[in-house]
């Protein structure tokens, strides 16, 4: 592979993300949807981003892209660092000219995040002449290549076609290919294959793999699905409750996960080499995530948590480096099988 | 040495003295495509076309295939939800595929299905305790305070407090929504249980939970379970035998352990290589099938073998036959003309 695969982030991070913190005001009230996120993109680094339904994956993301409404969301602090640059102290428009240009993005469900009633050549045309200043036969030159590059065949006469004219798997490579549109240096997806069936997944990974070794982007790929990241990511951060529980290079996560919740996570998924099929119970983890309605004041994962001692009910554990390039929040050393001295 | 469950298990499986609790013979199910202003018929969409497969006593049979393939509706038909368009339904040895009024009623009593989203499948509106008992009410089968007393015995067995009796549905989260839904289904204390994709809407640290749930609860009353899911690894988990649904065909059928260890259909194995794996070593080293092209049609599916359009084996002998439904080994049957040869 031509790309460097370290397990910690390269010596200049293409994004830094501090302390991102973002609630919304709802008629239940305040919900704590992030609390203080932080992490480094490397160069040509794929950082797989784990986390249940609310676990405040996708939030963040959106926070540091502006594009959540607010209100009801409302940003209570946080920095990203796009080369240098704090894309979260941009104004709107010069927001507006780094989305879709610097950092493209995917969505889970490609027929909602397509215009119904523009082609596939416009919408992959626009960026190009937007950002890029193209005329239209370039731009049109250059997005039947994209559109070829993500494995879509006939690129030139499929342009003219509208997003029902697809199926779910094309319209998600054309997804891919509007984002990839203008060379960004980050690429952020989010559930990218989740709608999808299994065999097309493996089509639209395999396209992603591809384009990551030849054209070297920086990817965030945002998942609850334990099996794609262990199969694309180099690095994996594992979200609860609106914060990051773990961080680690993505063998050492699989093989030797410290927090809790990574563990019980883990042990849940049937293994695949299972021999006593269904004669045994799977592993569960007990109860239910947390709503999120209070400032977390102690461990998010406390009520759940086979280790959980007095300590976790009264204090909600940093984020600390446990071995090489190994970040977990607990206080419990699961390693040990006691709680932490300090 | 075997376990003592692992031997109970393979007992199941080899035991042709279990009765047979359902049977199918080439059931189909086409949906008819209306056009025009006189809505006309125009073709069909051949949803389910010609499946056979029996469900012994207390078995689990995994129904597994990708969007579209006809797995969701095969479970529907064998409900009598859809009727069928032709083939046999056999429950306990009676063929019902053409049983109407009362005697279909009473025949609901003893299949019951549980549905994917139990957000969708719970009526708002009612409480739960009430979505319990209108089963039980409507087939007469209680009422007062025996009502009441059965309502508290289903949301106990599900795991739910019998103070919850009163609540919304809104109240609870997905898997205990998914509880209520199977707390319902058990209500008329059935033999036999379609769960129709139960855990695909739930987030992964409660699908154990779930899956758990219905295993105990087939132990404990001696449920039959028809499992449909796209999840591999959860059909082998939950399965004792598993049928591979494309395209409304079943094309491979064993036991579940054989299946996974030694696929013999192209399809097959094309699915179990794409599903990926929680552990980055085992996805580094794997080589994958990927497939190219999607599903076709289901209006017009291809002649001959439905996989040969993508199948990387086809020959000119594929499209032009129809392969037949060849029992390879003892329990394993298989629809492809090349299955053994290599």
């Amino acid at each position: 592979m031509g790309v460097p695969l370290s397990a910690a982030p390269a010596a200049e991070a293409v994004l830094a993300v501090e302390d991102i913190q973002t609630r919304f005001h709802t008629q239940e009230g305040v919900v704590h949807a992030v609390n203080g996120i932080g992490f480094e993109l490397g160069e040509g680094e794929v950082l797989g981003v784990v986390g249940e339904s609310g676990s405040g994956k996708s939030v963040t993301m959106l926070s540091l892209l502006g594009l959540l409404p607010t209100p009801p969301a409302e940003i209570v602090s946080g920095s990203a660092r796009l080369e240098g640059e704090d894309l979260m102290a941009l104004d709107a428009d010069r927001l507006r000219k780094v989305r879709g240009a610097r950092v493209g993005f995917i969505f889970q469900d490609p027929m909602t995040s397509l215009n119904p009633v523009l082609t596939v050549g416009y919408q992959l045309t626009e960026p190009l002449r937007l950002h890029l200043g193209m005329d239209k036969a370039a731009a049109r030159e250059r997005a039947a290549q994209l559109l070829d590059l993500v494995g879509i065949p006939e690129p030139t006469s499929r342009l003219s076609d509208f997003p029902h004219q697809f199926s779910g798997g094309m319209r998600q490579r054309v997804m891919i290919a509007i984002a990839l549109a203008c060379s960004p240096k980050v690429l952020i997806a989010d559930e990218p294959t989740t709608a999808l069936d299994v065999t097309i997944q493996a089509q639209i990974l395999d396209v992603v793999k591809r384009l990551r070794r030849e054209l070297g982007m920086s990817i965030i790929w945002i998942t609850h699905d334990l099996g794609v990241v262990a199969g694309l990511a180099d690095r994996v951060m594992v979200m609860y409750g609106g914060q990051v529980v773990e961080r680690a290079d993505v063998k050492s996560l699989y093989a030797r996960p410290k927090h809790p919740y990574t563990r019980g996570l883990l042990r849940t998924l049937p293994s695949p080499d299972d021999e006593d099929g269904s004669s045994g119970r799977l592993a569960s983890i007990p109860g239910h995530p947390p709503s999120l309605l209070e400032a977390p004041a102690s461990c998010p994962f406390a009520p759940r948590c086979e280790h959980a001692f007095d300590r976790c009910h009264r204090e909600n554990p940093m984020l600390e480096t446990r071995g090489e390039g190994h970040e977990v929040a607990c206080f419990f050393d699961v390693d040990r099988g006691a709680p932490r001295a300090d | 040495m075997p376990t003592e469950s692992a031997m109970a298990k393979a007992c199941v499986q080899s035991d042709d003295a279990t009765p047979v609790l359902l049977e199918v013979e080439n059931l189909a199910k086409h949906f008819p495509i209306m056009r025009g202003v006189f809505r006309r018929q125009v073709g069909s969409v051949r949803a389910v076309d010609g499946v056979d497969f029996h469900i012994r006593e207390r078995e689990t049979l995994g129904l597994v295939g990708e969007s579209g393939c006809g797995k969701s509706t095969a479970g529907r038909v064998i409900l009598r939800l859809y009727d069928p368009t032709a083939g046999r339904i056999a429950f306990r040895g009676e063929d019902i595929g053409g049983v109407r009024g009362e005697s279909l009623r009473r025949l609901r009593q003893s299949m019951q299905m549980v549905f994917q989203d139990p957000q969708d499948s719970l009526n708002p509106r009612m409480t739960v305790g009430s979505i319990v008992a209108e089963p039980l009410v409507e087939h007469g089968v209680a009422k007062g305070r025996a009502l009441d007393d059965r309502v508290d015995e289903l949301l106990n067995a599900v795991g739910l407090s019998a103070r919850f009796a009163n609540r919304y549905p809104h109240e609870f989260s997905g898997g205990q929504r998914q509880r209520i839904g199977i707390a319902r289904a058990l209500a008329l204390e059935p033999e036999f249980i379609v769960c129709d994709e139960p855990i695909a809407a739930l987030d992964v640290s409660i699908q154990a939970q779930v899956v758990n749930l219905l295993q105990d609860l087939q132990e404990r009353l001696g449920l039959t379970y028809l499992f449909i899911s796209h999840d591999l690894a959860m059909v082998r988990h939950i399965a004792d035998r598993v049928a591979v649904m494309y395209l409304g065909k079943i094309v491979e059928l064993a036991p579940s352990d054989e299946l996974y260890r030694e696929p013999l259909h192209p399809y097959t194995r094309a699915l179990m290589s794409a599903a990926p794996v929680h552990d980055p070593e085992l996805e580094a080293a794997r080589e994958r099938i990927i497939l190219t092209g999607d599903v076709p049609s289901p209006a017009d599916p291809p002649p001959g073998c439905r996989f040969s359009t993508r199948c990387p084996m086809a020959t000119p002998e594929c499209s032009a036959r129809e392969p037949e439904w060849r029992e390879l080994r003892p329990g394993h049957r298989v629809a492809c003309h090349y299955a053994g040869d290599a």
